[in-house]
């Protein structure tokens, strides 16, 4: 199933209560490819989340247009077109947790599935599986999502997502909040699951050792605009550029220009992980 | 959610915004009081325009003053067609059995009317203009008198405030959940009666949980910095009465002397 994400010169607005920020996304144009797996960064504000929210029409562009598969999000008749399109995009909120209400893990899963047309059968069945997916027991079903840890509540709001069945998975943030370990669980749970079922991913993340451990394709928002969109690899080549964009570099990215500056040699690659990085170092033999 | 506008505070630099909290809840609270002395059309004219030159003062547009009323529309209308009804006296337009239109409804109609959206303009006024820190100040302030009574004026004040502060997080909140289980594939404002109050229940128990554990989080915050209940305390803000507050209220007091001189002996319309 082709399921890449097209945004057509979008423009949009956000508004809470009485402020309202124009032209949150600016003419923004793009295309996420069907399958791929794309980690969208930026300044606090540069538009990050509301191109998350663009995709499943909870913001609506000002104009311009939106692209899922084959569904088209404009800001005229939006409503069958949306409906469509968020039986395709599953979107995990910054902390999903809060989202939780019913009595039982289970009943909380099946929500989703059961609101999109599933049966009840067939959602408890999916419950099932998302349970074990996302590294719980499935005798948690039965319990209470208000008794359990932080940690499992994430995993929880995360299951009642995936149980959703979607094409494309939509994550704001998946590991904030939580330890180093618990958050690199998430996000292999999460990269396991797109490479299973073949998903279209993007998350929004503000640590790029995540990029430069999951991610294939990076997003670099700045001011309602796309700054760069293209792999990992290119956009921490030029660490004056990514200083621009008020980012920072990978922990081996940074590492080996320290190197490559002190020792004042240049490595042949970029190394994004320190195991590559290793790699580099004994090929050219400094190590 | 967005849309209610009573009790929200612009931020500016009007005089009203100038003023002291106290000055505009005291006048807030009289004008209500003042506009039943009005009983005939020239005092109501009086109020309007008193009421617009308010309004104008604030520097808010009227916009939002009248998208303020708009969700006790239905409320006022309701109140004003039972006046129109029911009222009896002078020339009769239409009569069907039970139900007449008289002189002495329509007029009465329009003055209710007139009652309902000033009161709801001039408190929008008072809380568009006042920071809701500042108002529980000055409630604080006026219930002193009560202390004597041993009603505990400060933890009151203390809860309003709190209450107050966690409106915005509240409703950025709900926003929030409500967003999430959109995406879930809730639609709100769909379906039968029933199937639209079921869908109230996955917004408002993580609301209820959230503001649970808020409410406990910022109990123990506030006992690790040893608050107690029954001890005296400092203010951090400090409400300071200038000369303008003092003109602002003698402004009422002339409101109201003039306000007497129009009234009509009779209940004449």
């Amino acid at each position: 199933m082709v399921m890449q994400i097209r945004l057509d010169t979008v423009t949009a607005d956000y508004r809470v209560g009485p402020i309202r920020s124009p032209k949150i996304l600016n003419a923004v144009s793009t295309t996420v490819k069907s399958k791929s797996f794309s980690a969208v960064v930026g300044h606090t504000g540069s538009g990050k989340s509301s191109l998350l929210k663009l995709t499943n029409g909870l913001l609506l562009p000002t104009s311009g247009q939106v692209e899922i598969g084959d569904h088209i999000i404009k800001s005229e008749n939006p409503k069958k077109s949306v409906k469509a399109a968020r039986k395709k995009v599953g979107m995990v909120f910054q902390f999903p947790e809060s989202q939780l209400f019913a009595e039982t893990v289970e009943k909380d899963i099946i929500f989703g599935p059961l609101n999109f047309g599933m049966s009840v059968e067939e959602a408890k069945v999916i419950a099932k599986e998302v349970i074990v997916q996302v590294g719980l027991e499935v005798s948690i079903l039965k319990k209470s999502p208000f008794s359990l840890s932080g940690g499992q509540k994430r995993r929880v709001a995360i299951a009642g997502i995936l149980a959703m069945n979607p094409d494309i998975l939509v994550l704001d943030e998946p590991g904030a909040g939580l330890d180093p370990k618990g958050k690199k669980e998430i996000m292999s749970l999460i990269r396991s699951w797109h490479e299973e079922k073949g998903l279209t991913t993007i998350f929004v993340t503000h640590d790029m050792d995540d990029v430069a451990l999951y991610a294939d394709e990076v997003i670099v928002m700045e001011k309602g605009s796309i700054a760069f969109q293209g792999t990992v690899r290119d956009a921490f080549r030029d660490a004056d550029r990514v200083r621009n964009w008020h980012l920072e570099l990978p922990e081996a990215r940074r590492f080996q220009l320290k190197l490559e500056k002190e020792k004042a040699v240049s490595l042949p690659r970029v190394c994004l992980t320190l195991n590559e990085l290793a790699d580099v170092l004994i090929e050219v033999g400094l190590a | 959610m967005n849309k209610l506008i009573l009790g929200r505070y612009f931020p500016g630099d009007s005089i009203l915004h100038q003023m002291d909290a106290r000055a505009k809840l005291l006048a807030g609270i009289y004008f209500i009081f003042v506009l039943f002395i009005a009983n005939n059309w020239l005092s109501y004219v009086l109020l309007w325009l008193f009421t617009f030159f308010v309004m104008r003062l604030s520097g808010v547009k009227f916009r939002v003053y009248f998208r303020g009323v708009r969700p006790l529309i239905w409320l006022i209308i309701f109140t004003v067609f039972l006046q129109i009804l029911f009222t009896a006296g002078g020339e009769i337009y239409i009569d069907w059995g039970p139900i007449t239109i008289s002189e002495f409804g329509l007029i009465n109609g329009v003055y209710i009317f007139s009652r309902f959206v000033m009161i709801i303009f001039i408190s929008t006024v008072v809380t568009l203009t006042t920071k809701p820190i500042d108002l529980t100040d000055a409630i604080n302030y006026l219930l002193h008198p009560l202390r004597r009574l041993k009603v505990p004026v400060d933890e009151i004040s203390l809860m309003l405030s709190i209450s107050l502060r966690f409106i915005p997080n509240l409703l950025d909140e709900t926003q929030k959940v409500m967003d999430a289980q959109r995406a879930r594939g809730t639609e709100f404002g769909e379906g039968s009666l029933v199937q639209q109050m079921k869908k109230i229940v996955p917004i408002f128990l993580p609301l209820f949980v959230s503001s649970l554990n808020r409410a406990e989080d910022m109990a123990n915050a506030m006992e690790v910095r040893g608050y107690q209940s029954s001890k005296p305390r400092s203010s951090f803000r400090r409400l300071n009465w200038h000369g303008r507050d003092t003109i602002g209220l003698l402004v009422m007091v002339l409101l109201t002397i003039v306000l007497v001189m129009l009234r009509t002996e009779a209940h004449v319309y």
